[in-house]
């Protein structure tokens, strides 16, 4: 069971060479896209399911039903809206740049999906182990924020404007906490492949031995996201949606399905760096990763519907005048304890 | 309620002829225009007048009578100022300077009845539209019939 | 080391200001009001109100109507505190014609009253949770609040345009069912405000998102005609109830709660307070009704002898006012509201300048305006 999918890979790459006598590079090629465009179904469907989480959840917390009217107990209603979403008229305000109005939706959507790449869903399963996952994680993730500039930008709306600036503001600043928390898991490994990390928790989560870390990546990481208390650049109240006041539609669609792709992405990250990744017992290990990666999602929810949202210049005072300092501390607490253990071990 | 009278009675003193007392109901007095400014202004910091309750206008169709509701605010003490005002140009000088919450007060009478705050730092419609024509709660302004 | 702004210029790194129309419609203006915003960056330099899109002309439509044609339309003035409205209206007409109350009835607007009270406030609190983005909490207030609604139901027959009161009684008597109903709420309703304290009053971004904001000190806030629970919490403890009582308000028992600062944080805990004081008020009024009639002799036709009164009364915003003038005849001559809402937002501007946009935000929900009675 556990090498299902490995397996299942494996077979249909044996049967393509030897079976139809293609050759190694073209088997190499169809299997690129396979796996593809197995994570992009993989992608959406859980997005599509994650609306309809949040909702259902945030229902729960507020003592309300949430959508139980289209499908059995409300679970076709986010399809229905993805549906509604792409009939509807795709509008690009006059006054909008219209090449980089056009430009963002798409921008914003495509990192989102590249993350992925790197992210070990089972035992094995990883699309591209790369000798530097997690740099490159780090690298492709933060792209998002020229989305959200150009979509702030290029709508010519002061709202916008303001949303976009903010994202820019924020997203960069919480980079940093976000990186320096990520790099005593690095230091502990010694390694940036996913895979290695994955396996130096073997005997114990990360989680255990670098709280603070995973504390300052929580946090940083919801920052990351743009959810609340965080979700400045949206900012309903004041920007009415910020930098994505001037979508709709699919446009619109597009920044909301790479919102949640970003958190499931997230939450894989979280579950790899500290939660074990896709290691437990009993049961397969891509099941494991996303139990793991669910309740991650779930925390980040109950997050959201739980607190209001933070202040502008509150957000980066907290971001450099204690997040920062507190990872910087964190980092260097942990290379002492590397140097005494490693003492204590000669 | 007497010492609203014995209030009004000192003011009478003072402001002579320009002040007339309104018998039937104590506590209220009609102040001519042209010393309105300086009754307020003493009512305010001679006598503690420190609230501003309720500034309004009703035309009665010969004048307009702009009515001011004050407060001492501890004890509730409460008086009432009344200016005739001409029809045709019912002018008045502002009292926002004394208390600022006559600023919209003041605004809202203008948009609605018509009456010309002078020394107002921003006297424009609020509750109606820049480009309406009238005051509606003139008597003579005529609401267009239900359908 | 800090940039200033002289500094920027010299390097040629211009700034400038824009400006911004929030409303009328935005999410956070409670309603069709705007405010024209001009930023530096996130701060507001200046601010202009601009009011008047639910203008509907209810003062001049009053002179058109019979004194008790007039009473419906006053729950659409502040629709988040009917019977408060229709009360003051009611009382005031009563103080022109100069009219014995039953007892009974006395009770019965306190019960209202007080209710009501509770209701609008709750829809402050969860609105103002709302607009620093604390939905659950919006979502716990409209869950205790319906049930408010429900008990109106029983003796109006609608939920939040009551309609209730009537020139020298009121329209229904209270049942079995509302009084039971009422003291099962009674019961339940302080762990509901202290649900509230435990999600929105003690939470760490609420405080700090709310103190030290839009502070507003007790002399501005007479001299800007402020009134009500915003007065009170400026530190200035004056509440009509006690000091000029109206109805029987002098028959019971209640504090006055006040605030420190005059800060954003202190309106809202005010009102919280407020919500304890009143349940005690219908736990007095409650226990002491009286039987009688609900309604006094008063005369088929609604005639006042030519006249005219002011009668204010403890709003749920603030100090509502009726200025009544009677010329004899079967109408109002003339009818002037004095909505404290509309005073209230006066100072807004004054308060909101210097803070950043999204204090300009909380500012505003912590002032409590209804725009109903805003523009009347």
């Amino acid at each position: 069971m556990d090498k299902l999918f490995v397996n299942a890979g494996a077979g249909l790459e044996q049967w393509m060479v030897s079976g139809l006598g293609l050759s190694s590079i073209i088997t190499n090629l169809i299997m690129v896209v396979i796996q593809v465009a197995m994570i992009l179904s993989f992608v959406l469907l859980n997005v599509l399911y994650l609306v309809y989480l949040e909702r259902k959840l945030s229902a729960y917390w507020q003592q309300r039903l949430g959508p139980n009217r289209v499908g059995p107990r409300g679970l076709l209603q986010t399809t229905l809206d993805v549906i509604k979403l792409i009939s509807k008229e795709d509008i690009v305000p006059q006054a909008a740049d219209r090449k980089v109005f056009k430009l963002a939706s798409i921008i914003v959507f495509i990192p989102a999906v590249m993350l992925y790449a790197v992210i070990p869903f089972g035992k094995d399963m990883i699309a591209v182990d790369l000798n530097m996952g997690v740099f490159y994680f780090i690298a492709i993730s933060s792209t998002t924020t020229i989305a959200f500039l150009m979509a702030g930008w290029g709508s010519n709306n002061k709202y916008s404007l303001i949303g976009g600036m903010r994202a820019v503001a924020q997203m960069v600043s919480y980079e940093i906490p976000f990186v320096f928390s990520i790099l005593g898991v690095i230091m502990l490994t010694g390694s940036l492949r996913m895979s290695d990390i994955v396996a130096a928790q073997n005997d114990v989560w990360f989680i255990v031995l670098q709280p603070v870390a995973f504390l300052i990546f929580f946090i940083a990481g919801t920052a990351e996201l743009n959810r609340a208390p965080f979700d400045l650049p949206e900012g309903e109240q004041e920007l009415v949606a910020g930098a994505t006041t001037e979508y709709s539609g699919m446009r619109w669609a597009l920044f909301f399905l790479a919102e949640y792709a970003n958190l499931i992405a997230m939450s894989a990250l979280a579950v790899t760096l500290f939660l074990g990744g896709p290691a437990g017992p009993w049961a397969p290990s891509w099941i494991w990763f996303i139990v793991k990666v669910y309740i991650m999602i779930y925390v980040f929810m109950w997050m959201r519907w739980t607190f209001p949202r933070i202040r502008i210049d509150h957000l980066m005072h907290f971001n450099w005048k204690f997040l920062l300092p507190l990872s910087l501390a964190n980092i260097l607490v942990t290379g002492v304890g590397i140097k005494i253990y490693q003492w204590f071990i000669q | 309620m007497d010492s609203q009278i014995k209030l009004v009675e000192k003011l009478v003193k003072k402001f002579k002829e320009k002040i007339e007392v309104f018998e039937e109901e104590p506590g209220t007095f009609f102040v001519e225009k042209d010393t309105f400014f300086d009754v307020m202004t003493q009512l305010k910091e001679k006598y503690g007048f420190n609230y501003l309750v309720d500034v309004t206008a009703v035309d009665y169709n010969e004048e307009i009578v702009a009515v001011y509701h004050l407060m001492v605010l501890p004890d509730c003490k409460k008086i009432k100022v009344k200016v005739k005002l001409d029809k045709q140009n019912p002018i008045i000088s502002s009292i926002s300077s004394l208390w600022a919450a006559a600023d919209v007060q003041e605004r809202e009478t203008f948009d609605l009845i018509g009456v010309i705050y002078e020394g107002h730092p921003n006297l424009k419609r609020i509750l109606c539209p820049d480009d309406f024509e009238g005051h509606p709660l003139r008597k003579d302004y005529k609401v267009e019939a239900r359908r | 080391m800090e940039i200033s702004r002289s500094q920027l210029q010299d390097k040629n790194l211009k700034t400038q200001e824009i400006t911004i129309n929030m409303g009328p419609q935005h999410p956070s203006t409670h309603g069709v009001y705007r405010c024209v915003l001009t930023l530096d960056g996130e701060n507001v330099t200046n601010l202009e109100n601009v009011m008047g899109y639910l203008h509907r002309g209810m003062e001049k439509l009053a002179e058109d109507r019979t004194y008790t044609q007039f009473i419906p339309y006053t729950d659409r003035l502040d629709y988040l505190a009917a019977a408060l409205n229709n009360i003051g209206y009611v009382e005031t007409v009563e103080k022109l014609l100069d009219i014995e109350i039953p007892e009974r009835v006395e009770y019965i607007r306190v019960i209202v009253s007080e209710l009501q009270r509770i209701a609008s406030h709750m829809v402050y609190i969860g609105s103002y949770a709302l607009d620093i983005n604390g939905f659950t909490a919006w979502m716990y207030t409209f869950r205790d609040r319906e049930r408010i609604l429900d008990l109106f139901e029983m003796i109006s027959g609608s939920r939040m345009t009551l309609n209730y009161p009537r020139i020298g009684g009121v329209s229904h008597d209270l049942t079995e069912e509302f009084i039971a109903g009422l003291r099962e709420l009674l019961k339940d309703l302080p762990s509901c405000f202290d649900e509230y304290d435990g999600l929105i009053t003690g939470n760490e971004i609420f405080q700090a998102r709310s103190k030290g904001v839009g502070v507003l000190d007790a002399e501005t806030a007479i001299n800007y005609g402020i009134s009500g629970p915003n007065l009170r919490a400026s530190g200035y403890k004056f509440d009509l109830r006690k000091a000029e009582p109206y109805s029987i308000y002098d028959r019971f028992e209640f504090d006055i709660p006040i605030g420190e600062n005059g800060d954003s944080f202190d309106r809202f805990v005010v009102r919280m307070e407020e919500m304890r004081q009143s349940l005690r008020i219908i736990e007095q009024a409650l226990n002491d009704l009286p039987e009688g009639p609900i309604q006094a002799k008063v005369p088929k036709v609604i005639k006042p002898k030519a006249g005219e009164v002011y009668h204010q009364i403890e709003g749920a915003k603030g100090w509502l006012g009726y200025y009544l003038v009677s010329d004899g005849s079967t109408k109002p001559y003339r009818l002037h509201i004095h909505g404290p809402s509309f005073v209230n937002l006066g100072v807004y501007p004054e308060i909101a300048k210097g803070g950043n946009i999204q204090d300009a935000v909380v500012i505003l929900a912590s002032i409590d305006i209804v725009l109903g009675e805003v523009d009347r």
